[in-house]
């Protein structure tokens, strides 16, 4: 219990930070059927921003983390706006390689702007702990579950009663129907874009905090909200929580267990936990636990 | 096969009586005597660059037998794979293990060129002939992200296979390059010109470049090659057809981690040193940037995107000294420095490519062809 407790919450604070990540994902996808791989761009971006309006502008730390959303969410649109737009009714296949193009431009702007140095968030939790019935948890990860499941909740909240949720949610079934209704197509993929890059900047600070700190690799953190989404359901936010939390706590349980029990698998081989758990759920399960099967017609 | 009159074919080039010369690789005398002229030009080369630029020429070239591999399972076969890198991987350290020097830290069997290049293929290709029937149960972008989660696994095996590779940030020199008691990389005096050690080494891969990418042409010609395409375009309509999804995604990725691996060997010795974490997912976006900024489903793109792709950096480098807002060393005090105005450009090259002109660089010089084609009528 020593161990295995503090790593399960340890693994579902990390864990929801994913399952955001994913959202941010699945937004995106359900809108314009692209995955976006500059998703790690923007999460770091927003890490940077953060730690910007917190430093630099002197701004309180709630208030530094809502305004670097929405200088996200503002980013988000306009690559939309630029890059994406134009490929619209293109092969899905172009629309992801332009992710990838905007991701490496996106990456060197993050690089440029964090240089080598280890940005801290300013964030007020830092490496206290707090104690509930007699085990000392970190704070931090208590903050993350809440902050990360409590902004799932409200987007999905929003896609599922909002007026504009509703457009979203048409739009991602057929744009030219959505279109036909009524629905402005172009301004549902720049606001899936924006809600997309406010939640990856939140996701990208909650990465940034504890004793960690964010550097301009730890952009590749991102990628591991793909296995979430293939687990889950490249479509479902529901998966991508529950299978956020499940790869979250199975990497943990791996980093606290691995290097004692099976030394054999080599160093750092938590890291690549969530990767096989995504190919074994490719190979079992295709579309997910949630997911839609993709139904074809010749 | 009857063959149409001289008389009658002088002036019209394209005047095909019989199929085969219609589908000849080369059925225009333009591009007969185009290729014949590259190919001089290409070989003439280390009688006129110095050390450095064939450094560089021969990177081009090597960076074109993998991005061939990749054009024919990404661009003729439609499957996106992010893993790439990691065939090239397993061909480097195949050939590093087969050809290399044993030292205390990793095995090697200092076997000849001709062993382990070979090998250098086949055995990435054996990988890819296994891994095909997982990839080939997923389509479209769950390829791309099946193929990106065995990079990182394949990494994190390479990082930990010590004997073999020698471990993250150690590393190990690659193969030898001894063929049949020729030693390949040598400085030596030709047409009484000393040439640098590399440019023999670039005239041996330049070789297996026009032998790999002649084949993968002929491959791209066959029944094979047009099921690919067919696979590519609508996989359930081929498969009605009658083209067989599972043999055809594998033939595929066989013989793309087949160039991989070739590839990857070569690479090594270019490098003149290797570490596992050199096979990342920067490499494998590398040579998607190579297919597709030099045209995706063609033999002459990647080879264009290869020298794009390696020769735009060295040519921003030195160009950039001329702007105000560069600097030239890391952590200088421009806007940028030249490190990361290359890959901003690289990247915004991928996203302009793909926004203005999906056929890439070869597209660019179709419609050039055409515009001269037709002239002076626009069409």
């Amino acid at each position: 219990m020593e161990i295995l407790l503090p790593a399960i919450v340890r693994g579902i604070g990390t864990g929801s930070t994913y399952a955001l990540l994913a959202v941010s994902f699945v937004v995106i996808y359900r809108a314009t059927e692209v995955v976006n791989f500059a998703q790690p761009a923007l999460m770091i971006l927003g890490a940077y921003f953060t730690s910007f309006f917190v430093f630099s502008v002197g701004l309180p730390f709630p208030v530094a983390v809502v305004a670097a959303m929405i200088a996200m969410a503002a980013l988000g649109a306009l690559t939309e706006r630029i890059a994406m737009r134009p490929l619209v009714g293109q092969p899905v296949f172009s629309a992801a390689m332009v992710t990838v193009g905007v991701f490496i431009v996106l990456t060197m702007v993050a690089n440029r702007l964090i240089g080598p140095d280890i940005l801290t968030v300013g964030d007020p939790w830092g490496l206290e702990r707090v104690e509930i019935g007699g085990f000392r948890f970190f704070q931090v990860d208590l903050a993350r579950t809440v902050l990360a499941l409590g902004a799932i909740g409200i987007v999905g909240f929003v896609l599922k009663q909002s007026r504009v949720g509703l457009a979203m949610r048409a739009t991602s079934l057929d744009q030219e129907t959505a279109l036909a209704q009524g629905v402005n197509v172009g301004r549902m993929f720049s606001l899936a874009w924006a809600l997309s890059a406010a939640l990856a900047a939140l996701a990208g600070m909650l990465i940034g905090t504890g004793a960690g700190g964010v550097e301009a690799t730890t952009a590749l953190v991102a990628l591991k909200a793909l296995p979430v989404i293939i687990l889950g359901g490249i479509d479902s936010i529901q998966g991508s929580v529950i299978a956020g939390l499940f790869i979250g706590v199975v990497e943990s349980l791996a980093r606290a267990y691995q290097p004692e029990y099976a030394p054999w698998l080599g160093a750092n081989f938590d890291i690549i936990v969530p990767y096989l758990i995504l190919i074994v759920s490719l190979m079992v399960r295709p579309y997910g636990l949630f997911g839609t099967p993709e139904v074809q017609r010749v | 096969m009857s063959r149409t009159p001289r008389s009658l074919r002088r002036g019209r080039p394209e005047l095909y009586s019989d199929y085969a010369s219609d589908q000849a690789i080369w059925n225009t005398p333009a591009k007969r005597i185009s290729t014949l002229l590259i190919l001089i030009a290409a070989t003439s080369l280390p009688w006129f660059l110095n050390r450095d630029l064939m450094g560089l020429a021969t990177l081009v070239v090597v960076y074109a037998i993998s991005g061939i591999g990749l054009n024919l399972i990404s661009g003729y076969a439609g499957q996106i794979s992010l893993g790439h890198a990691l065939f090239m991987g397993i061909g480097a350290y195949t050939a590093a293990l087969l050809g290399g020097t044993e030292t205390n830290l990793v095995r090697g069997h200092e076997l000849d060129v001709l062993i382990w290049l070979p090998m250098a293929g086949l055995v990435p290709a054996l990988f890819g002939w296994l891994v095909a029937p997982i990839a080939a149960r997923v389509r479209g972008l769950y390829l791309a992200i099946l193929t990106l989660g065995l990079l990182f696994v394949g990494e994190h095996i390479l990082k930990e296979m010590k004997w073999l590779t020698g471990g993250t940030g150690v590393g190990r020199r690659p193969a030898g390059t001894d063929l049949l008691g020729f030693e390949i990389y040598a400085r030596r005096t030709v047409l009484g010109t000393e040439l640098p050690s590399i440019a023999s080494f670039y005239l041996f891969s330049l070789l297996i470049l026009v032998v790999l990418a002649v084949l993968a042409r002929n491959v791209a010609r066959t029944r094979q090659g047009r099921a690919f395409s067919a696979v590519r375009d609508r996989d359930i309509a081929a498969e009605v057809m009658g083209v067989p999804l599972l043999r055809t995604k594998r033939l595929a990725f066989t013989l793309s981690s087949f160039y991989a691996g070739v590839g990857g060997a070569l690479l090594t010795i270019v490098f003149g040193f290797t570490t596992p974490e050199r096979w990342n997912l920067l490499l494998s976006i590398d040579f998607l940037a190579v297919v597709l900024i030099g045209g995706a489903a063609t033999i002459t793109g990647p080879i264009i995107g290869a020298a794009f792709v390696v020769l735009m950096p060295r040519f921003i480098e030195t160009f950039a000294g001329s702007l105000p807002f560069i600097s030239s060393t890391v952590g200088g005090s421009g806007i940028l420095n030249v490190f990361q105005l290359q890959r901003l450009l690289f990247g915004a090259m991928i996203v302009l490519f793909l926004v203005l002109e999906p056929r890439g660089l070869f597209g660019v010089w179709i419609r050039v062809r055409n515009y001269f084609k037709a002239w002076p009528f626009s069409y």
